[in-house]
């Protein structure tokens, strides 16, 4: 056993990390937290494009796809280790992981060669931006019991609805989209994906404000909003196949919950002075802290031997599952428990007041998305019980029941 | 990258996997936890034939000269098979001590034997319910001679040598002892998992010889522990995957309110969630076998988070399991308490989690004062 790179593993390393020492500066470790950045969503998208762009010439922006369309052709493994480098710089993200890790995939697996040409690689360099409009406000979990429907019209499909959730959508150029075509037939099979011009009449974006005060996300309301045929990806009524290609890579796209850890507890409770005496003394502050440290090991430990795997050119086991279901709650009990030790301080949510910038405080709200966004907890135990261990699926009253004849609530 | 056993490593797994369900099915450990017996004598035998109670002994002793990582998967098949076997007594704790502590002299008296396992060795350090510590031990070395009682001690009734933590001089010190001397009363106890026999020792006045460099008795024995803790964990591991698949299969042959049970969340997320603890404890086990291997620094932080990981996905899985199996699942002739008492015995074998917790948060303040 072995933590070293392969030979040639090591030669691309090294490759990546002089050209990222050429290209990009060094995180600083003590802005490491620095709160919430200054800067205004334009800039911080124009810093991005640049960046986007270098990557793209450089062949790193797209790793594993293939050089025909701008990628470099690598492994999983080449990915895995650009993006360990890249984590120690100062590099901006947050615009492109969406549209290159789930949206352009799809236009991979389904556009023809015409649009492939014409639309993957301004995507690649940064040029245009990709949103996913998958989720509604009455399908969520149940994304195949979506509502907002498509009508033929001509050439043309006619798009009415409203999805959710959507990050991005409000500085996005085009987006991919599932919508229902037949209401008459069994929910799964009467589903239609497009792409679509962002910018289409009809398409209104609103900021939705979440519980952290911050708005990530959007709604978006389609009102006759017009899409020609060719955009369609897939068959008429065979939107939810094409949507399984999305899903599959959406686990890989969203990315892994930074922020506050056990390392940040052990301090905190070295810094922090309980009524009994210092919080480091206390058994209940020891044995919370002992047991996230064994989390965040057992996650660590869990993705090296997913790395192993695709280290050895083989399909990763189920293990690699486990990660979202353990981070999620660890990421909210732990900030949660954080501010316990803060006492009522803890209720103070304040960049200067609070410890670390308010860190365990943000955590806390954000944790509270984190174990919904891209599979909720109880999603995700699911798929480990039937798919990993091969349980029965829940008796399900949809599947064969035609959709407009479904129960719906409000 | 290469985090994971070699093809020769899940060789000899698959092997002492094959010949476990072979020799020590179910219903051959629970004639020991039906019978008199402190152990099966014939399933001890036969994995001794095998090599594997040599496998981590140095050839010059014995051995077969191989790493710990031949002794973890070996560990986690025994622990899947609850197997009714001394191996981590004499293996595990007292091959492992006189390997690292013991003299020339001493190795060469004791290793062979225990690597053919002709003799069975254990080590002793409980004295009843109070926690040891070095301070506290009531079982006493001096002038070659040892005083005092153990209890409870793994294989106590049938081992023929013991490592015995005592007080030396007013501190902890490891002392070997041959329990077919003279002065030595032994009789067997009753615990949670009868499968694994256990026994009260008196020593009184017990011809006894020094096991290490008494200084360093505390920190030597704590070596000794945190190696145990992450073969120990294996064995959790090798249990709990064992229990899980127990509440799997049932839940798929059990049906309730006209279907299979394990189409109910509420039984499948219990299941997900036994599969999710033991990834987190394998993995963790992995890290620690790869430190053990390399004997490096920081094998104490490492064993305590093995240790703390697959103690809670053993309890978990044990438990849960009994819960998924409903009320045939208490029943002495269903199988599921083999799992439920062997994963409380190991949970306590070494001291209970929450002392390897508090060892794990120490090991960090100490890590990061640095």
């Amino acid at each position: 056993m072995d933590f070293n790179d392969t030979p040639e593993e090591a030669k691309f390393r090294s490759e990546v990390r002089s050209w990222l020492e050429a290209n990009a500066k060094p995180k600083d470790p003590s802005k490491a937290r620095a709160g919430r950045s200054t800067k205004s969503e334009q800039e911080r998208l124009e810093r991005a494009r640049e960046w986007q762009a270098k990557k793209a010439e450089a062949g790193y922006a797209a790793i594993t796809w293939p050089k025909e369309y701008g990628g470099l052709g690598g492994s999983s493994i080449h990915s895995v280790i650009y993006s360990q480098e890249e984590s120690h710089f100062d590099v901006p993200g947050g615009f492109y992981e969406i549209g290159l890790g789930m949206c352009i995939p799809t236009m991979l697996a389904w556009a023809t060669e015409e649009q492939k040409q014409r639309y993957v690689k301004p995507a690649l360099v940064g040029d245009e931006i990709w949103c996913q409009l998958f989720s509604e406000p009455s399908a969520g979990s149940d994304v195949a019991g979506l509502r907002t429907k498509c009508e033929r019209d001509g050439d043309d499909w006619i798009i009415n609805g409203q999805k959710v959730w959507t990050s991005g959508a409000h500085f996005c150029d085009y987006g991919i989209i599932v919508t229902r075509s037949d209401p008459n037939v069994p929910k799964h099979k009467g589903l239609t994906f497009f792409f679509i011009d962002m910018k289409s009449p009809g398409i209104e974006v609103r900021p939705i404000r979440q519980i952290t005060g911050e708005a990530n996300f959007n709604e978006v309301f389609f009102t006759d909003v017009r899409v020609p045929d060719s955009q369609r990806l897939g068959d008429v009524g065979q939107g939810w196949k094409v949507a399984l290609t999305t899903l599959m890579n959406e686990r890989l796209a969203i990315g892994q919950g930074s922020g506050v850890d056990h390392a940040e507890l052990l301090q905190l409770a070295r810094d922090t002075e309980l009524e009994t005496g210092p919080a480091i003394k206390d058994a209940s502050v020891r044995e919370h802290l002992a047991d996230w440290y064994v989390q965040s090991q057992g996650l660590k430990y869990t993705k090296f031997r997913t790395l192993t795997a695709l280290s050895k050119g083989q399909q990763p086991g189920p293990e690699s599952s486990i990660g979202k279901i353990v981070s999620g709650p660890k990421m909210q009990d732990l900030a949660g428990f954080g501010m316990d030790m803060q006492g009522q301080g803890g209720i103070l949510h304040d960049g200067e007041l609070s410890p670390l910038n308010a860190a365990f405080q943000n955590q806390w709200f954000g944790g509270a998305g984190y174990r919904i966004a891209g599979g909720t907890d109880e999603i995700l135990r699911n798929i480990v019980s039937e798919q990993v261990l091969g349980l029965p699926q829940d008796i399900r009253v949809d599947k064969t029941v035609p959709y407009n004849e479904l129960p719906r609530g409000k | 990258m290469n985090f994971d056993f070699s093809d020769d490593q899940k060789m000899l797994k698959e092997q002492v996997k094959r010949f476990l369900e072979d020799k020590s099915s179910l219903d051959k450990v629970r004639k020991i936890l039906e019978g008199d017996a402190d152990y099966d004598e014939a399933l001890w035998k036969g994995l001794c034939e095998l090599g594997v109670a040599g496998a981590a002994i140095p050839e010059e002793y014995g051995g077969l000269g191989l790493s710990a990582l031949e002794l973890c998967v070996v560990a986690e098949e025994l622990g899947r098979a609850v197997a009714p076997v001394p191996f981590s007594s004499s293996i595990y704790l007292a091959a492992e001590a006189i390997r690292m502590f013991g003299s020339e002299e001493q190795k060469h008296a004791w290793l062979p034997k225990l690597a053919s396992g002709e003799l069975i060795g254990t080590l002793a350090a409980a004295e009843g319910i109070q926690a040891p510590t070095p301070r506290n031990l009531k079982v006493t070395y001096k002038n070659g001679k040892l005083s005092g009682e153990k209890l409870p001690v793994a294989d106590g009734n049938i081992a023929g040598l013991a490592i015995v933590l005592c007080d030396v001089d007013g501190s902890a010190g490891l002392a070997l002892v041959d329990l077919s001397a003279e002065n030595v009363t032994r009789e067997s106890v009753a615990t949670i998992d009868p499968t694994r026999g256990h026994a009260r020792i008196n020593f009184n006045d017990t011809p006894a010889e020094l096991l290490g460099d008494p200084s360093e008795g505390w920190s030597n024995y704590c070596r000794v522990e945190s190696g145990a803790a992450v073969l120990f964990g294996f064995e959790q591991v090798g249990g709990a995957e064992a229990a899980m698949n127990m509440a799997k299969d049932y839940a798929l042959d059990r049906y309730a309110f006209g279907r299979q049970i394990g189409s109910y969340q509420a039984i499948k997320h219990k299941i997900a969630d036994m599969y999710v603890k033991l990834e987190l404890a394998r993995s963790n086990c992995y890290y620690g076998a790869m430190v053990l291997s390399e004997d490096a620094h920081d094998l104490e932080l490492a064993a305590a988070t093995s240790r703390v990981a697959a103690t809670e996905a053993y309890r978990f899985a044990a438990q849960e399991s009994i819960q998924v199996h409903g009320g045939i699942g208490f029943t002495w002739e269903a199988n599921p308490q083999f799992h439920y008492r062997r994963s409380k015995l190991l949970a306590l074998a070494l001291g209970s989690a929450a002392r390897w917790k508090e060892r794990l948060v120490a090991e960090l303040e100490r890590i990061n004062a640095a």
